[in-house]
């Protein structure tokens, strides 16, 4: 359901050009649970921000779903996004002014679902992660691990084609991070296509299918059927 | 996004600064309270004057020797021109509309009666003035139509003059003095007022001829006239220019309608009040500039948001919107605070100092918070395209 395909990524730094990603060829199948591993500056964030359409491919085609979206414009890169990805970030990323299930709500309150239908989807969600007497907290008065399941909830609120998670559990102490790597997972058991991207590699042994990146170039790859 | 939304979620960004967003409202609001304060007490002395103006009445004419192209040049500075005559006041009667045709002589002198004596205005005019200005007689008769040359020597008294000469004494009949000459009481008018601070009550009128002796004068301060309510006003000039051109062998005069007086003034009033207006103005502008500020900040503590909201699926000209939105919501809420604050002071003023004229110009109110939600756009549009321009894995790499 997505493909790459002779995919670069060039950034200027200086008046050197470097190859974040050079020439990468990939396919996610629905309901992989994929791990990306490598040194930093290897092209594993690179490539995760291309998958989530947050970056563009200097060249090369990405096909989601389908559908050619390396040459979609920004706004509608934007529905993509709402549509089809949820992000999970290291630093969680949740407005500290809104409450557990405000946040949870956000994709939806901005593709202007009215606010009873949402209310009802988000609080779903977040009793299922675990939150369900969590509702009206505001992030200050969580803990890490809660506030990372937040996230979660909020990734996945618009049942969204892929997860992508960056470094999920690199702010999170051993146990939170066990209970957020087990909520994903979960979630990957149902369906969702998972993509983690992590230094650590207990978790990164976690996954189904492993890639390993150098370079700009994916060095290895358990899983590749194609 | 629904438009609910956007109030909502711009109304919370908003309220989690509490303090600052008032701080940041403040200075519209000054300014939006400077605005409705200074142009009320402008307007309330615009109706204050226009007030004192026709009290005697809109359609009144006056006119004066001397040709000036101005208005305020005072009556008779002019020598070399034909002085206004008692006879050139007669013949204006015949003039088209004219109801009423008053020669006037004003000046001031001491009044004895009854072993007291008073310094007081004078007002030397013909019999019709008390229907031309709409003055009442509360005792006796006013000044009668006598020979135009040689009246019989009486006099009325202001309301005021009689108090203070007669207490509550009938004065009908008997002799005063002024400025050294007798003359009979036939008159008491009642009470005026006064106009523009001068009390109108403390004046006695005497006939013009008699002024003319009086305070030595060849001709009079003025004609008043008072024409007909339904004709066109320089229709009426027209006629009485005709009359005294023809009388006096060319323009030697000067023809001020009230109208015209009343518009002078208005439109000095008005210039006055915008003036006023544009000060309280630059306060606005200042407030627009502590918006401004505060957006720039906003934009910049909440990158990591914009990447986010950028993330699960916000367009750009959906950030633009929102921070946009929570600029003009300051303003909003700066004008309208300033607004209350203005009018509420205004009220105040209103019932403990009746004197102080004030009235809220509802124009130039709306043109304040106009102004404001117009400043709020301004000086949210350059952090807002700010914050709409960033791509979005730069803002959310921002921490």
């Amino acid at each position: 359901m997505m493909r790459l395909r002779q995919l670069c990524r060039d950034f200027q730094v200086g008046d050197q050009v470097v190859h974040a990603l050079d020439h990468v060829d990939l396919e996610i199948r629905s309901g992989e649970y994929i791990s990306v591993m490598g040194a930093s500056g290897s092209g594993k964030s690179t490539l995760l921000n291309i998958l989530g359409l947050l970056d563009r491919a200097t060249s090369g085609t990405y096909t989601l779903n389908g559908a050619d979206v390396s040459t979609l414009d920004d706004n509608a890169l934007a529905e993509q996004r709402q549509e089809n990805i949820g992000f999970i970030f290291q630093s969680f990323h949740l407005i500290p002014r809104l409450t557990a299930v405000e946040n949870v709500e956000l994709p939806m309150l901005l593709s202007g679902t009215p606010v009873a239908v949402r209310r009802e989807r988000a609080q779903e969600v977040l009793e299922a992660v675990g939150l369900g007497a969590r509702f009206d907290h505001r992030p200050d008065q969580l803990s890490g691990g809660e506030r990372q399941r937040v996230a979660i909830g909020r990734a996945i609120v618009m049942k969204p084609s892929l997860l992508l998670a960056d470094e999920p559990t690199g702010n999170l102490d051993s146990r939170s991070s066990t209970e957020v790597v087990e909520i994903i997972e979960q979630l990957n058991d149902d369906g969702i296509s998972l993509m983690v991207v992590t230094h650590d590699p207990d978790l990164g042994e976690r996954a189904r299918r492993h890639l390993f990146m150098r370079d700009g170039k994916i060095i290895s790859d358990d899983g590749d059927a194609a | 996004m629904l438009l609910r939304d956007v109030f909502r979620f711009t109304g919370r960004s908003v309220l989690a600064h509490r303090m600052r967003s008032i701080l940041t409202s403040l200075g519209i609001g000054i300014g939006v309270a400077a605005v409705v304060l200074l142009t009320s007490i402008g307007e309330g002395i615009n109706r204050y004057i226009v007030e004192q103006f026709t009290q005697f009445g809109t359609n009144t004419i006056a006119v004066q020797p001397g040709k000036a192209n101005t208005l305020g040049i005072s009556a008779g500075v002019f020598n070399s021109v034909r002085p206004l005559s008692l006879q050139d006041a007669e013949a204006l009667l015949r003039a088209p509309y004219v109801l009423h045709s008053v020669p006037a002589v004003s000046g001031s002198a001491s009044v004895e009666a009854r072993g007291r004596e008073r310094n007081v205005n004078v007002f030397s005019v013909g019999p019709e003035f008390d229907q031309a200005f709409r003055f009442r007689v509360s005792r006796g008769t006013f000044l009668p139509h006598d020979d135009l040359e040689r009246p019989r020597a009486v006099v009325v008294l202001g309301s005021t003059v009689y108090e203070e000469l007669y207490g509550n004494e009938n004065p009908l009949n008997d002799r005063v003095r002024i400025g050294g000459e007798r003359y009979r009481v036939i008159g008491v008018m009642e009470s005026k007022g006064d106009m523009l601070g001068i009390d109108l009550d403390d004046t006695v009128y005497i006939p013009a001829a008699s002024g003319l002796t009086m305070f030595d004068r060849e001709g009079l301060h003025e004609i008043d006239i008072l024409y007909d309510d339904g004709a066109n006003v320089n229709e009426v000039i027209a006629g009485i220019e005709r009359i005294l051109v023809a009388r006096h062998g060319g323009e030697d005069f000067t023809i001020i309608s009230q109208q015209q007086m009343l518009d002078v003034l208005g439109s000095i009033i008005n210039v006055l009040t915008i003036g006023v207006g544009a000060l309280g103005g630059i306060s606005l502008l200042v407030g627009g500039v502590g918006i401004f500020t505060i957006m720039t900040i906003a934009v910049r503590e909440r990158t990591g948001e914009i990447g986010l909201l950028r993330a699960v699926g916000a367009e750009r000209s959906r950030i633009l919107q929102l921070f946009l939105g929570e600029a003009v919501l300051l303003a909003c809420l700066g004008g309208l605070g300033g607004l209350c604050a203005g009018v509420g002071i205004i009220a105040i003023v209103n019932i403990t100092i009746p004197a102080m004229p004030a009235s809220i110009a509802i124009e130039y109110v709306g043109l304040a918070l106009g102004i404001a939600v117009l400043i709020g756009l301004v000086a949210g549009v350059l952090p807002a395209r700010r914050a709409a321009a960033m791509e979005p894995l730069e803002a959310l790499r921002t921490e």
